[in-house]
């Protein structure tokens, strides 16, 4: 096939009945500043990871709010927690909190599942 | 004896404290490492025993840093701690004296005036007499300070005082107690027997005149020694453990046992010798951000109670303003990161992309800059240096002008030391590959961890504030004083952190007019901005920011300096004061003195045009 720049998107269903909220509400329960993003993405423009591997800050909202723990979890292990998206961030987000979180409670949820 | 039950209560809280402390100091160096323990048999039978004693008694007796904190807290603690040495130790000669024995058991001796009821009749007993009446009065005064402080501490130059537990409430009241008590009883006795010296025999006289000391004698010794035994039981779970286990701390610290960057005996044993003071809540900056439960001496109860939470371990800027202030010399931000390690043991990254990407090979060369994540937020710190470096012609490799990988240091500062090691290993390899003699680093949280961590045989390390200075005395800088008011602000990982504070001043002293402030070097404030703190809000880091901008303000400065690009970015937001780091104070003076001399040229030729045309 003939390379045009493009990628096709494989098709997929996030079932929202099978959704797993707990790491959401954790997060925003431990560190409320996360509610006030409005995905700009000036962390995603700054980030020293993002430099080195295909990584975008951005996303882990995203990723978040679906419940895509599994991708979030290889997700969030690039990130080197040097702060500039924290610094950058016109909301004062406190993002290297929300990064640790996610860690601390993935880990958790999987502890807790097995 | 059948008289004198009295004596064992005492005994009992005295076998049961002895034994207590044999056992829990004998777990804790079990628990030491197989170097630390060669540390102490080793150093045990040398000199640094004879240091250990003299710092005993100067900070664990004497007080000597409470006292420079200040001169009427040091005078209630000494007077408690030595008196009490003291009044032990005098005791006991005199009790030696009077049955001419050398091994008195301890209780004949703390009930002496109980059980020597004949007046002292040789010359010695008379001065030892004398002598212990004179230390129990300067105990008492001690006391008498305490239940004043209580009320009232800002009299004793604190601000904040700490919270106490049950346990502490118990001893703190017994040992409130002891010494009133002894005083009314040596004085009760004094009253029937005339057996008193010269303040216990006019205190007996007098309370024999008002009161019936006959019925008295019995129930003041006993509550006496309950009141000992109450202290004795209380101590484990008090904060007087620090009294006993402080003394050992202070061994292990001459043989040069350092808190790891693991849990074990050395960190429990300095966990346990927190006296609980509530020195280091005044030089606390969280406080002005109205966050007031998440200092060391909280930290430290909570590791004690095994009730510590993620919000308060990681709630501290790790500016490490609390340690020089701690009278027990407590390694209080790494007794922090010990926890927040063990904290965050199960979720370090591998960062396996670093070896799969493909980094460009290093140039070969002799000075390696880095700039650090936060030096490429503040674009004019490069800037700067890089016409420094022209000005200086020096042939350096920038490293992280495009892609490089951070240089770990925030990883550690939240615990993440395994994580960490991946970033130090793969950026090692590219520094070592260029064969560079000289790393210069412009933010000082690089510097710390290349510094500490790198360890790359061949290489200085320089943070550009040494570098410049190096230039500058090599004569490839040019000198220019500008006639600018500065202040600087000593960066807390470049300042206590890592000992840097005299080339930053040295420089500014060159190429500009330094003032010295109050709260600099080692009690430098922090900005608020620092990266070691993951739970502070943003707001609140605003408000230990302005706090700082208010007392730096007050000095009416043109400028405030500093040498670190998070506190330039930290400082710069909300005030008006321009902010430079050094580097950019630099840049602007040479520029200056470059202009100067254009403007000079040109006026000079202007000059003898005139001169041809004439």
């Amino acid at each position: 096939m003939k390379d045009f720049g493009f990628t096709v998107v494989k098709q997929r269903t996030i079932d929202y009945d099978q959704f797993d909220g707990r790491l959401l509400n954790e997060i925003i329960e431990k560190e409320p500043s996360f509610k006030v993003c409005l995905s700009c993405g000036g962390c995603t423009a700054t980030c020293s990871a993002a430099n080195l591997v295909s990584f975008n800050v951005r996303r882990i909202s995203l990723l978040l709010r679906r419940g895509e723990t599994t991708e979030l979890e290889s997700e969030i292990k690039k990130c080197m927690l040097c702060g500039k998206c924290m610094l950058v961030c016109p909301r004062g987000i406190n993002l290297r909190n929300v990064i640790m979180l996610i860690k601390k409670n993935v880990q958790k949820h999987k502890t807790e599942n097995s | 004896m059948e008289k004198t039950p009295f004596i064992w209560p005492f005994t009992i809280g005295l076998i049961f404290i002895c034994s207590f402390l044999v056992i829990i100091i004998g777990i804790w160096i079990s628990g030491l490492s197989r170097i630390d323990k060669s540390r102490i048999s080793h150093s045990i039978f040398t000199r640094k025993s004879l240091i250990a004693i003299r710092e005993t008694f100067m900070e664990s007796l004497l007080h000597r840093k409470i006292f420079r904190k200040n001169p009427v807290l040091g005078y209630m603690h000494m007077s408690l701690a030595f008196g009490w040495f003291l009044l032990i130790v005098v005791g006991h000669i005199e009790a030696c004296v009077h049955y001419k024995s050398m091994s008195v058991p301890a209780y004949k001796a703390i009930f002496y005036r109980y059980f020597v009821i004949e007046q002292a009749s040789t010359t010695s007993g008379i001065v030892l007499a004398a002598v212990m009446d004179l230390l129990l009065v300067f105990i008492l005064s001690g006391v008498m300070l305490a239940y004043y402080k209580r009320f009232n501490s800002r009299r004793f130059g604190m601000k904040k005082t700490t919270q106490l537990k049950t346990g502490d409430r118990i001893a703190l009241i017994s040992l409130w107690l002891i010494f009133p008590l002894r005083f009314l009883a040596e004085g009760v006795s004094a009253g029937i027997h005339h057996n008193g010296s010269i303040i216990s025999q006019p205190v007996g006289n007098l309370l024999a005149a008002v009161l019936p000391v006959q019925s008295l004698e019995m129930p003041l010794w006993w509550a006496y020694s309950c009141s000992l035994t109450s202290f004795f039981l209380a101590m484990p779970v008090s904060r007087y453990m620090h009294i006993t286990v402080e003394v050992v701390l202070i061994f292990l610290r001459n043989y040069g046992i350092r808190v790891q960057k693991r849990i074990d005996g050395f960190s429990r044993l300095q966990v346990f010798s927190c006296s609980r003071c509530g020195i280091c809540l005044d030089s606390c900056q969280m406080t002005h951000a109205a966050i007031k439960d998440t200092q060391s001496v909280y930290v430290l109860k909570h590791i004690r109670n095994k009730n510590l939470t993620d919000e308060k371990l990681f709630n501290c800027l790790l500016c490490g303003r609390c340690q020089p202030d701690c009278p027990v010399g407590l390694e209080l931000n790494n007794l922090r990161i010990t926890q927040r390690i063990e904290s965050t043991k199960e979720y370090n990254s591998s960062y396996e992309y670093l070896k799969h990407g493909k980094v460009a090979v290093s140039p070969q060369t002799e000075v390696i800059y880095f700039a650090g994540c936060m030096t490429h937020l503040t674009p004019a710190i490069i800037k700067s240096l890089k016409e420094i470096f022209a000005v200086a012609d020096v042939k350096y490799w920038f490293m992280d002008e495009d892609k490089t990988a951070c240089c770990g240091r925030p990883l550690m500062q939240v615990g993440q030391y395994e994580a960490a090691q991946k970033l130090i290993d793969h950026n090692r390899e590219r520094i070592l590959s260029s064969g560079a003699k000289k790393l210069v680093v412009s933010c000082p949280i690089c510097y710390k961890v290349f510094k500490e961590d790198y360890a790359i045989p061949g290489i200085s390390v320089q943070h550009h504030s040494e570098y410049l200075l190096e230039l500058m005395a090599d004569k490839r800088l040019p000198v220019n004083k500008m006639p600018l008011r500065v202040i600087y602000h000593d960066p807390c990982e470049l300042g206590r952190g890592s000992g840097i504070y005299h080339q930053p001043r040295l420089l500014l002293d060159e190429y500009s007019e330094l003032i010295s402030i109050k709260n600099e070097k080692e009690k430098a404030l922090c900005c608020g901005g620092s990266l070691a703190n993951i739970k502070i809000q943003m707001n609140e880091r605003n408000q230990i920011r302005d706090k700082a901008m208010e007392e730096y303000l007050s000095y009416k400065p043109d400028v405030l300096a500093t040498a670190c690009p998070l506190c330039k970015k930290t400082f710069s937001k909300g005030h008006n004061l321009p902010v430079h780091d050094i580097a950019e104070i630099v840049y602007m003076a040479i520029r200056q003195q470059k202009n100067d001399a254009k403007e000079e040229a040109s006026t000079e030729k202007e000059v003898r045009k005139v001169e041809f045309w004439d």
